[in-house]
């Protein structure tokens, strides 16, 4: 479903995404994880069609995202790191907008979004304008939104960050049910490690841009001695704290990050 | 086309629902009308322009628009940094179609925003000249909100963030708004304040309004057209040219 190979990234200078290789079958749920700066989210925009990759070759569905736009950016939903949802629109307002611009008829549009936001339990806050919710509200509507054009393959990035346990666990059971129902390719990346050793089937840990080990988490544990996933990840990429580099956009979405997170 | 009118739906409601941004964007045109029109208003009249507010009123509502349009071009920066734009660019849709439905967006917004500044500008005295050539006036305006939408686009591609925003405000929209002729006459100008006034766009603009409103063009409402319209059509281009190439 999704074949990234030899996969290259390059600011002015700086290798954010160094030669990587990975490979993901229909129906898998994947965990990409990392310490910051990793290259998680640059992959991820990589695969999603928002940056071209230095070199090195990708395939979606069979789409090349950098030659079969369209058709590549059909074939997945995504929900970003950042909320991505406009404030000032109402949650519907906001799922219609998606399903507009994803071309989809009016009277199926219309199904779909009422069947989803009720996937999401959100359906009696329907018309509410969206700065109203909760940060946990948002990151739900965000997965309905991700879904609403049928997407063969799903990304989530961080998908669960600064959230409390009760919703995680929602959304993590609304991801399952996608994967087991519909067969729903599922490409997540995270920083909580229990949560990629219960959900994923797969994992790849990426560090300053390389991936240092791919496999399940039963064989990264073994492969390292360790009897956690945490300390498998610790063994892996070593216990020196990763300092993101701070940018101007960096620095705003840290500042929104701990902002949401308070709320 | 349905994408082009969702995004440009989208601005409108953001406009309408924000009611302390429409109010807000008011004050200042109501403080330029009223100190300024006021203040300047008996000198003016001495020295045989006639009534100030008739000439000024024109020059107040293509400020406004100006600023509401540069800044909803700009408005592309604050999507770039909090989200919302990158679930327009993973879409299946051209971003050109995006460009124009979000230029006509901010483009109708800001020509509202002059209409509600013509309308105010009735409380402090101002008259049409010709209720026929309102209409035209509308026009216009349309076409000053569009240019600089366009213009805010365009630089908003290429700024990482807002810490460039005060620079294009001193740098860019106060220059263009204080040679536009919006506030005096361009008639008798030193030579080198005349040249820059007819190589800034929103003089054409301004002069269009004066000629509509009340009568008193300076480069005449065809020249004022074609200018406008030309440099319109150009920044658009280059706006969704530079748009396109946006990652984020």
């Amino acid at each position: 479903m999704i074949k990234v190979r030899n996969l290259t990234k390059k600011f002015n200078g700086f290798t954010a995404v160094d030669n990587i290789s990975f490979k993901i079958k229909k129906g898998e749920i994947f965990a990409f994880l990392g310490p910051n700066g990793a290259g998680k989210t640059t992959t991820i925009k990589i695969l999603t069609t928002l940056l071209n990759p230095t070199s090195g070759k990708v395939s979606l569905n069979g789409n090349d995202p950098t030659k079969n736009q369209d058709q590549a950016r059909r074939s997945f939903g995504i929900v970003f790191q950042d909320q991505s949802l406009d404030d000032e629109l109402t949650a519907y307002e906001n799922m219609e907008f998606h399903g507009i611009l994803y071309k989809m008829p009016k009277e199926i549009r219309r199904k779909r979004i009422e069947q989803l936001i009720k996937f999401v339990e959100l359906w009696d806050r329907k018309d509410e304008l969206v700065k109203k919710f909760s940060g946990g509200m948002k990151r739900r509507l965000e997965v309905a939104r991700g879904l609403i054009h049928h997407p063969r393959m799903l990304f989530l990035d961080e998908p669960t960050l600064g959230l409390d346990p009760q919703t995680r666990s929602h959304i993590w059971n609304y991801i399952k049910d996608l994967n087991r129902e519909e067969g729903m390719t599922i490409f997540f990346t995270t920083h909580y490690m229990e949560e990629a050793e219960k959900v994923a089937q797969k994992i790849a840990i990426i560090d300053k841009g390389k991936i240092i080990a791919q496999g399940t988490a039963e064989e990264l544990k073994q492969n390292t001695k360790t009897k956690s996933l945490e300390d498998a990840f610790l063994v892996l990429t070593g216990n020196i704290i990763r300092e993101e580099e701070a940018d101007p956009f960096e620095y705003l979405r840290k500042k929104r990050r701990m902002h949401n997170r308070y709320r | 086309m349905s994408i082009v009118y969702v995004l440009w739906l989208r601005q409108l409601k953001r406009y309408f629902r924000s009611k302390a941004r429409v109010i807000g964007s008011l004050g200042q045109p109501i403080l330029f009308l009223i100190a300024v029109g006021f203040g300047f208003g008996p000198i003016f009249q001495q020295a045989g322009g006639g009534n100030y507010i008739q000439f000024l009123t024109p020059g107040v509502i293509a400020m406004s628009i100006l600023f509401i349009a540069i800044f909803s071009g700009v408005e592309i920066i604050w999507d770039k940094q909090f989200g919302f734009l990158k679930e327009v660019l993973v879409a299946p849709v051209s971003r050109f179609q995006i460009m124009i439905g979000r230029t006509l967006g901010g483009a109708t917004v800001a020509t509202l925003q002059g209409i509600f500044v013509l309308l105010l500008s009735f409380i402090v005295g101002f008259r049409p000249e010709n209720i026929i050539m309102i209409p035209l006036g509308f026009l216009f305006m349309f076409l000053i909100a569009l240019l600089f939408t366009a213009l805010g686009a365009a630089i908003a591609s290429v700024l990482e963030d807002m810490q460039g925003f005060q620079l294009i405000m001193n740098f860019l929209v106060m220059p263009l708004f204080f040679l536009s002729g919006a506030l005096f006459p361009l008639r008798g100008l030193p030579k080198i304040i005349g040249v820059v006034a007819s190589i800034d766009p929103l003089s054409y603009g301004v002069d269009g309004l004066r000629g509509t409103l009340t009568n008193g063009a300076h480069f005449g409402l065809g020249l004022d057209f074609l200018v406008l319209g030309a440099v319109t059509l150009i920044l658009l281009f280059v706006g969704s040219y530079l748009f396109s190439k946006i990652q984020i």
